[in-house]
């Protein structure tokens, strides 16, 4: 548990979060909205901190990404069947925004940038076209672990 | 508590984690050098982040404010 430090003492400033140039990659795997969502928040996170991140989106991920797909994506973990219902009641009930909305808003303060995977793409029958517009580009596995290589944190969504 | 005219106010009630930072850090980017932004709360996980965001960013958080069901946030930008 952190304890909030308000103030640094003095000559001791704290590391400005400017100068501190790192990267999180996420490989995103799952199409569900309940995975998407921490895909987003760590997202958020990342960018609060100055932390760069690049997503990787690959099979059910990529799937959630096509476009209009984002927008009306109601699946679930099956495994949570029971709770996913109330969770998604609860969540409209209380007003939280989409993933989705959380990750355009991620990626308008900071450093986000979204990558589809070929294999994905090739194997679906898509192209670059065919997805939402929060999609940069498409990359290779080998060319997205060369740039997560450069990075400290990768986590697989 | 009337706020002070240079200080930018941001109401993230009912808004969730990250919300309210991510607000906070949106305020932040479009004061000057000096001037001071409060963001108000309901997210209880304000009261962790918020602190150790100032801190990280290197701006002065002038205090954290209880009222009811809300925290006030006042945060001085410092670069």
């Amino acid at each position: 548990m952190r304890t909030p430090c308000p103030n640094p003492p003095p000559g001791k400033r704290a590391p400005v979060v400017d100068t501190m140039p790192n990267k999180m990659s996420l490989v995103v795997y799952s199409g569900t909205v309940d995975k998407l969502y921490p895909v987003a928040i760590m997202a958020s996170g990342a960018v609060a901190m100055g932390t760069d991140v690049e997503i990787f989106l690959t099979f059910y991920g990529l799937d959630a990404f096509r476009k209009g797909e984002p927008q009306k994506n109601q699946k679930m973990d099956v495994n949570y069947a029971d709770l996913g219902p109330m969770l998604a009641k609860l969540m409209r009930e209380k007003h939280v925004p989409s993933w989705y909305d959380m990750l355009k808003q991620a990626k308008s303060m900071g450093n986000v940038k979204v990558h589809a995977c070929a294999m994905t793409l090739d194997l679906m029958g898509l192209k670059k076209e065919h997805l939402d517009p929060i999609v940069d580009d498409v990359v290779g596995a080998a060319e997205f672990v060369d740039n997560a290589a450069k990075g400290e944190i990768t986590l697989f969504i | 508590m009337a706020a002070p005219q240079n200080r930018i106010l941001i109401d993230a009630r009912g808004s969730f984690c990250p919300g309210p930072l991510m607000e906070l850090i949106r305020g932040i980017r479009q004061a000057k050098v000096g001037e001071e932004v409060e963001v108000w709360s309901s997210d209880q996980g304000s009261r962790k982040d918020i602190p150790f965001w100032v801190q990280k960013a290197g701006h002065t958080l002038v205090g954290v404010f209880d009222e009811a069901g809300y925290a006030r946030f006042v945060v001085k930008k410092a670069r």
